[in-house]
C-alpha cells in the first residue's frame, strides 16, 4: 500500500488486521483489547448480518415496504459505536443496523420504519440515539448542536454523526463540519464511504484526494481507516472521541468500506456496477477477516460460534414475530404527536377522520 | 504512539450513567422578571427586554445567530445579551442559516431552549430544509418523545426601503408546514409577550418581526400578558366590514378605518397575532356581525393566508355573508425594488377599494 500523504492526511487507511486475518505492521494503535470485548465485537457483527438478512427476507415476502441493508458495513458501524459510551449520542442515517443493535434498540423498534408503522423508529432517543434521518446529511448539524449542549451542560459526553460518501456533498454536511470546528464541539463525524450513493460513485461526489482530506479545510483532524477492519474502526473512533472529550474538538473519520447489497430493496445495482467489483470487495469481507484474526488469537471457539448462532436465531425470530404480528398504531396518534397540545383546527380534523371511520364501520 | 482506548465498553454494561438521554423540558411559565411597567419601549426594545427576561428566567435559554452577540444584531434587538449572560448563552455563528437552525434542533434534543435569529426574511430560504423536514416533524417522528423548544426570530416584511431579499413575507411556507406555530406581533406589548410565550412553548415557533414597526413606541406592561398564543385581538370595533390582518398592516388598517369613517363605513379590525394556532372564533364572531370581510397581508395573493381565511369564512359562514370575502395583498411578483415598494404594498387605498366593493354588493 502506497504511503501517500497530502496536506497532513494520510491516504493509506489505518488498518490493524489484514484481509487474511493476520495483524498488520501498524504500531501506532493498540490491538490490546480484553478477550471478552474481542468476542463481543464478533458477536455483534454476525448478529447484525443475520438480522439484516432477515429484514431482506421479510421485505421479499411482502411484509416490509422497503429495507436498506448494511451488509458489508458491519465492522464500521460496530467498531465506531462500540468505542463510545452508552450516554454518547448517536446521529444515524438509516442504514446503521449494527449501531442500533449495539445500543439495545430492538428489532421491532427498527422494523417499525420499514414496516411503515412509524417514521424515524421507535424509542431510539431512550438509547441516546436520534431517529433515523432519510434527509441526507442534515443530521450532522443535530449532532453538532447536541455536542454544543454537552459543552454547556458541563458533560464530557461526545456525539457521533454517521454520514455517507454521498452525504458529504450536501451543504448541511459542510455547515456541520464547519460549525463543529469553529465551536470545538465534541463531535465525531464518521463517514462510511461505501463507494456508492445509489448509482453514483464517489468520483462523482468530489475531486478531493479523499473525504478525510476535507478536514484540512475545516481545521480539524481527518483520518482514513479501513472500514472493514473492526479493530481499526474501534481504535480510531476511540481516539477521536477521547480527543473530543478532552476539549480537542471534532474529527472527520473516513471509513472505507463497501455496500455489498443494493442501495435499498428497490434498487438494482447490476445496472451500474460490475460483478468483478463486488467479488473484489467480497474477498475483503469484515466478518470472515475478523474470524480468522480471532482464531489465530485463540479467542474464537466453537462455543462462541454456537452462542452467536443462537442469538442470531433469537433476534431473527423476534423480528419476524414483533414486526409482522404487531398491530398498527391508532390513527389518532398522527394528529396527537404533531404538537405538544393539539391545536383547535387539528382537533377538528382528527374528529373529521374519526367520523369518517365511524361511518364506514 | 497515539493514545488509545479509555475503557472497553461492554454490551449490557450497567455502569453509572452520569447523564440521561434527554433533560426533561419542563415548561416554565413566562413569568415577569423586570420592572413591572416599562414606559415607552420601541418594539425592538420590547423584544430585547423579552430576550433578557427569558434568559434570566431560565438558564437553558440560548440566543444565537449572525452578528447577534458582539454587534447586538443588525437592528440591535439582541444588544446586551452576550455581556449579561456570557458567550456560552449568546453567541455569534458562522454565516449559515441551515446551520443555525440545525444546531438549534440538536440543542433541543438535549433539552436546551434556543432562540436563534435569521437575520432577514429572505435568508430563511437556506434553512428551509431544517425547518420543514426536521424542526417541524421532530415531535411526530419521535412519537411525541422529543420537545422542540425553538423560537426562530425572523425580522420580516417590507416597507423600509431595503435591498433585495430583505422584505419578504414567508408566513405561508411555515403555515403550510404541520408542526410549526407562527406568530406575528403588531405592538411592542405583543412583541414582548408573544416572544416570552413562544420561548416557553414546547413546540417550535416562527416569530415574525414586522421590522417596519420596530420603532413604534408603547408602554409595555410586563406583569401579565394580555392574551396567550392562539388568540386574536379586536383592535377596533366596527359594524360594517371586518378587516382581518396581522403584523405591520394592523396600523395600516387602523388608519384606513379612520378614513373609512369619513365615508360612512365602520370597520372592525382584527389583529390575528397568531396565525397557527388560528383563533378563527374571533374572526367568525366578527363576520357574523358585519357580514363582510376583507383580509389584508403583504405577501403575494396566491395561496397567501388570505386565501385560507377566505376559504374558511365561506365554508363556515356562507349564509352570514353579505358580500364576497376580498383580499388586499401584495401582487404575485417578486418583492419589487425599494423605489416601487410603496406601490406594491397594500396600503389604505387598496384596503378601502376592497371595503367599497364589499359595501356596494347588492
Amino acid at each position: 500500500m502506497a504511503e501517500v500523504s497530502a496536506g497532513g492526511v494520510e491516504l493509506a487507511p489505518v488498518r490493524l488486521v489484514d484481509p487474511d486475518g493476520s495483524p498488520t505492521a501498524e504500531d501506532r494503535y493498540s490491538r490490546d483489547l480484553p478477550p471478552e470485548t474481542l468476542s463481543w465485537l464478533y458477536e455483534m457483527m454476525v448478529v447484525t448480518r443475520e438480522l439484516d438478512t432477515e429484514f431482506i427476507n421479510l421485505q421479499r415476502q411482502g411484509e416490509l415496504a422497503l429495507f436498506a441493508s448494511c451488509r458489508g458495513q458491519e465492522a464500521a458501524q460496530i467498531g465506531a459505536t462500540a468505542s463510545l459510551r452508552k450516554t454518547d449520542w448517536l446521529f444515524p442515517q438509516y442504514r446503521e443496523i449494527g449501531a442500533f443493535l449495539l445500543r439495545g434498540i430492538t428489532p421491532a423498534q427498527m422494523g417499525a420504519v420499514w414496516r411503515g408503522k412509524w417514521h424515524g423508529g421507535l424509542g431510539f432517543t431512550e438509547k441516546c440515539c436520534a431517529p433515523i434521518s432519510i434527509q441526507i446529511g442534515t443530521h450532522g448539524l443535530h449532532a453538532v448542536g447536541a455536542a454544543m449542549a454537552a459543552q454547556r451542560l458541563g458533560e464530557d459526553s461526545v456525539t457521533l454523526a454517521f454520514l455517507g460518501d454521498g452525504a458529504t456533498s450536501e451543504g448541511d454536511a459542510h455547515e456541520a463540519l464547519n460549525f463543529a470546528a469553529v465551536f470545538k464541539a465534541p463531535c465525531v463525524f464518521f463517514v462510511q464511504n461505501n463507494q456508492w450513493a445509489i448509482s453514483t460513485p464517489v468520483s462523482y461526489q468530489m475531486a478531493a484526494p479523499s473525504i478525510a482530506h476535507r478536514a484540512i479545510g475545516y481545521g480539524m483532524p481527518g483520518i482514513r481507516v479501513d472500514g472493514n477492519d473492526v479493530l481499526a474502526c474501534y481504535t480510531v473512533t476511540a481516539e477521536a472521541a477521547a480527543r473530543a472529550r478532552d476539549g480537542g474538538g471534532p474529527t472527520l473519520i473516513e471509513a472505507i468500506t463497501y455496500r455489498m447489497g443494493p442501495h435499498t430493496t428497490s434498487d438494482d445495482p447490476t445496472r451500474y456496477r460490475s460483478q468483478g467489483e463486488v467479488d473484489h470487495w467480497s474477498a475483503l469481507d469484515p466478518i470472515a477477516r475478523y474470524r480468522n484474526y480471532l482464531q489465530a488469537a485463540g479467542v474464537w471457539t466453537e462455543r462462541l460460534e454456537e452462542r452467536v448462532a443462537a442469538k442470531s436465531k433469537r433476534l431473527r425470530t423476534e423480528l419476524r414475530e414483533s414486526v409482522v404480528g404487531a398491530d398498527d398504531f391508532d390513527v389518532a396518534e398522527m394528529f396527537d404527536t404533531v404538537y405538544h397540545d393539539i391545536t383547535p383546527d387539528l382537533a377538528h380534523q382528527r374528529e373529521q377522520l374519526l367520523a369518517e371511520l365511524a361511518k364506514e364501520a | 504512539m497515539t493514545q488509545i482506548i479509555e475503557r472497553p465498553p461492554m454490551h449490557g454494561d450497567d455502569a453509572e450513567e452520569p447523564y440521561g438521554p434527554m433533560l426533561t423540558t419542563v415548561p416554565r411559565a413566562a413569568r415577569p422578571i423586570s420592572v413591572p411597567t416599562s414606559p415607552n419601549l420601541t418594539m425592538a426594545q420590547a423584544i430585547n427586554r423579552a430576550l433578557h427576561d427569558a434568559m434570566a428566567a431560565d438558564e437553558r435559554v440560548l440566543v444565537f445567530g449572525e452578528d447577534v452577540a458582539k454587534l447586538g444584531g443588525v437592528f440591535r434587538v439582541t444588544e446586551g445579551l452576550a455581556e449579561t449572560f456570557g458567550e456560552q448563552r449568546c453567541f455569534d455563528t458562522p454565516l449559515a442559516e441551515s446551520g443555525i437552525v440545525g444546531i438549534a434542533i440538536g440543542l433541543a434534543i438535549r433539552g436546551l431552549v434556543s432562540v436563534p435569529e435569521i437575520q432577514f426574511d429572505g435568508f430563511a430560504a437556506p434553512a428551509f430544509d431544517q425547518m420543514v423536514s426536521h424542526l417541524a416533524k421532530y415531535r411526530m417522528r419521535t412519537r411525541g418523545d422529543v420537545d422542540m423548544p425553538v423560537t426562530i426570530r425572523i425580522p420580516s416584511f417590507g416597507g423600509i426601503g431595503a435591498v433585495e431579499h430583505h422584505s419578504e413575507s414567508t408566513e405561508s411556507y411555515w403555515l403550510h408546514t404541520a408542526g410549526l406555530k407562527v406568530v406575528v406581533p403588531s405592538t411592542p406589548s405583543d412583541a414582548y409577550w408573544l416572544l416570552r410565550q413562544s420561548i416557553v412553548s414546547r413546540d417550535p415557533v416562527i416569530y415574525l418581526e414586522p421590522k417596519r414597526r420596530y420603532w413604534t413606541r408603547e408602554a409595555v406592561d410586563t406583569t401579565a400578558p394580555a392574551l396567550p398564543i392562539g388568540r386574536a385581538a379586536v383592535r377596533r370595533i366596527g359594524a360594517d366590514v371586518t378587516v382581518v390582518t396581522y403584523g405591520s398592516l394592523v396600523a395600516t388598517a387602523l388608519s384606513a378605518a379612520e378614513l373609512a369613517d369619513q365615508r360612512g363605513w365602520s370597520l372592525e379590525v382584527i389583529d390575528l397575532r397568531s396565525l397557527n394556532p388560528l383563533d378563527f372564533d374571533t374572526v367568525a364572531d366578527s363576520v357574523r356581525k358585519t357580514g363582510r370581510a376583507v383580509v389584508m397581508h403583504e405577501g403575494p395573493r396566491t395561496l397567501g393566508f388570505g386565501a385560507e381565511l377566505a376559504a374558511r369564512v365561506q365554508e363556515e359562514l356562507f349564509y352570514d355573508l353579505e358580500a364576497p370575502v376580498l383580499r388586499a395583498t401584495g401582487f404575485d411578483t417578486p418583492y419589487p425594488p425599494a423605489r416601487l415598494e410603496k406601490l406594491w404594498l397594500p396600503g389604505p387605498d387598496r384596503l378601502l377599494d376592497c371595503v367599497e366593493r364589499a359595501m356596494e354588493q347588492p
